[in-house]
């Protein structure tokens, strides 16, 4: 996080966790209808804004659900409606979310959900890691990870602005690490309401002409009625889905364009929005990762970089859309980058984040070594130290030109 | 595919419908088709309201209910609630609807 020296909006030091700091977020983004249950980690953030609710702290209809999969059709619903709609949710609550996903996407439903990463059973577990969200990537939603719990407040107040542009109407997802995030107390700066209220602003409907063959805002009204979610078969089913893809692109320049208007406001900015390059610009080793193993890594690479070595970090902001050309302009200059993937695609040589990278690199002029390191599943603690054995090894490999496998773990038993 | 269909671009969000439900003729999905036996029906109209469909009118100038075939998918909710049996559900004859 870069601190700008210019004048920004004024601000509070507020103690709060991650998951508090999300519903302190919804709190003030004027969410309409919020339709949840409760799964740990995210619960916290649940209870704490039926606490708003019930103090009437908030003009927000209150949906206790009795599954993940009805909260969100109950938001789909809502959000139909033409209102703002929040919901929350982590692991096995995510998944059985899991059709409904497509439904909210497909129906351009702009829903904002806060993922509380954790791992999936079996064997049960209730730690962090990425195997939840990761799984749902090509769900149609937008994917963005907080690296603290400082950047889960400011990236919930973004999102609605995302979701709601109307280049973009998609659901959006913001991780934060489970426990480590979610959990964790930190020092957090708010803006005050007015400011939030100003920024996030109220949701803006774009026009669609209905079978009555009147323009008219698209949203369910009982004045003029309109069918949503019908049925779409093969002579037109694929065009729809040709107009999400369409969203997305959208999405990277709106991403970018809110998070510089919130930089501006707030005085905090995260790279460009989509990605965030640390010491990475004459870097020979880099590691790439998601969410807040970001924290440790910067650590490490300040370390390095005391000792003479050229190390530097990549921190994915933004996951879907994948930034392919940021990812590709920050890496080209590199000559080895270990991916860390904080979940797993089970004999797909190597995980999601590492896939896309490498990927990305494809079309790049020059290819650096690209390996991939499955890290902290299930919670499992990755130290400085590991990472420091991880930029040896990419020493290593850049010295000799090639890796020895392309898919590693760090912290595993052997 | 017709040279008339739309584009991505020229379609609106979400498959939102350029023409009313009212305008998609869904009876021919069906195999069975409700037959009523005016002896035995009483007019309770229970098949109008549970008809997910509104394939079922009461006509209060006929004094009973009426089928739009047009519409009717054949599932038979009603005849399976009809309190006094009063509707089967028959194959077609040849030819008819």
């Amino acid at each position: 996080m870069d601190t700008q020296t210019k004048q920004t909006a004024k601000q509070q030091l507020m103690a709060m966790n991650g998951d508090e700091a999300v519903a302190y977020a919804v709190k003030q983004s004027d969410v309409d209808v919020v339709a949840a249950y409760p799964i740990t980690p995210q619960t916290i953030i649940v209870e704490k804004y039926s606490e708003y609710v019930a103090n009437g702290e908030v003009n927000t209809e209150f949906v206790c659900t009795e599954s993940e999969h009805s909260a969100l059709t109950a938001c789909i619903a809502a959000s139909a409606t033409g209102v703002r709609t929040f919901t929350a949710s982590a692991s096995a609550g995510l998944a059985l979310m899991h059709e409904v996903l497509f439904v909210a996407s497909g129906s351009r439903t702009p829903i904002v959900m806060a993922i509380a990463n954790r791992a999936l059973s079996s064997p049960l577990n209730i730690n962090g890691d990425q195997s939840d969200s990761m799984a749902q990537r090509d769900a149609g939603w937008i994917h963005l990870y907080a690296e603290n719990a400082q950047e889960a407040y400011d990236t919930i107040l973004q999102a609605f602005r995302i979701a709601e542009h109307n280049d973009v109407l998609l659901p959006v997802i913001v991780g934060l690490d489970g426990f480590i995030l979610t959990h964790s107390l930190e020092n957090v700066n708010v803006l005050s309401d007015e400011a939030v209220k100003a920024f996030v602003g109220e949701r803006k409907l774009p026009n669609v002409l209905t079978h009555e063959g009147k323009v008219v805002p698209f949203k369910l009204d009982p004045a003029n009625p309109m069918t949503m979610g019908p049925i779409a078969f093969a002579n037109y089913y694929f065009e729809f889905k040709r107009q999400q893809e369409e969203a997305m692109k959208n999405a990277l320049t709106v991403i970018q364009q809110v998070h510089e208007e919130y930089a501006a406001l707030s005085g905090r900015n995260y790279g460009n929005g989509l990605v965030e390059a640390y010491r990475l610009d004459d870097a020979e080793t880099a590691l790439v990762c998601v969410g807040s193993a970001a924290g440790t890594v910067k650590t490490v690479v300040d370390e390095l970089r005391a000792n003479g070595v050229k190390a530097g970090l990549l921190r994915l902001r933004t996951f879907r859309p994948f930034p392919v050309e940021a990812v590709r302009s920050a890496l080209e200059g590199v000559k080895a980058v270990a991916v860390m993937d904080k979940s797993m695609s089970f004999g797909g040589n190597g995980g999601a984040v590492f896939h896309e990278t490498r990927h990305a690199m494809y079309d790049a002029k020059t290819h650096p070594i690209i390996v991939d390191y499955i890290y902290g599943l299930g919670g499992r603690d990755t130290s400085p130290k590991d990472f420091r054995s991880i930029y040896d090894d990419l020493h290593r490999f850049a010295h000799a030109g090639h890796a020895d496998k392309a898919v590693h773990f760090v912290g595993l038993r052997e | 595919m017709s040279a008339k269909e739309k584009t991505w671009k020229e379609i609106a969000p979400a498959g939102v419908c350029s023409k009313s439900s009212t305008s998609f003729m869904t009876g021919d999905w069906k195999t069975y088709m409700p037959i009523r036996d005016l002896e035995k029906c009483t007019n309770c109209l229970t098949c109008v309201i549970l008809c997910p469909d509104g394939a079922i009118r009461w006509r209060p100038e006929m004094g009973k209910i009426e089928f739009d075939y047009g519409m009717c998918k054949g599932c038979g909710i009603c005849a399976n609630e009809c309190p006094t049996k009063a509707i089967k559900m028959e194959l077609p004859e040849k030819g008819e609807e």
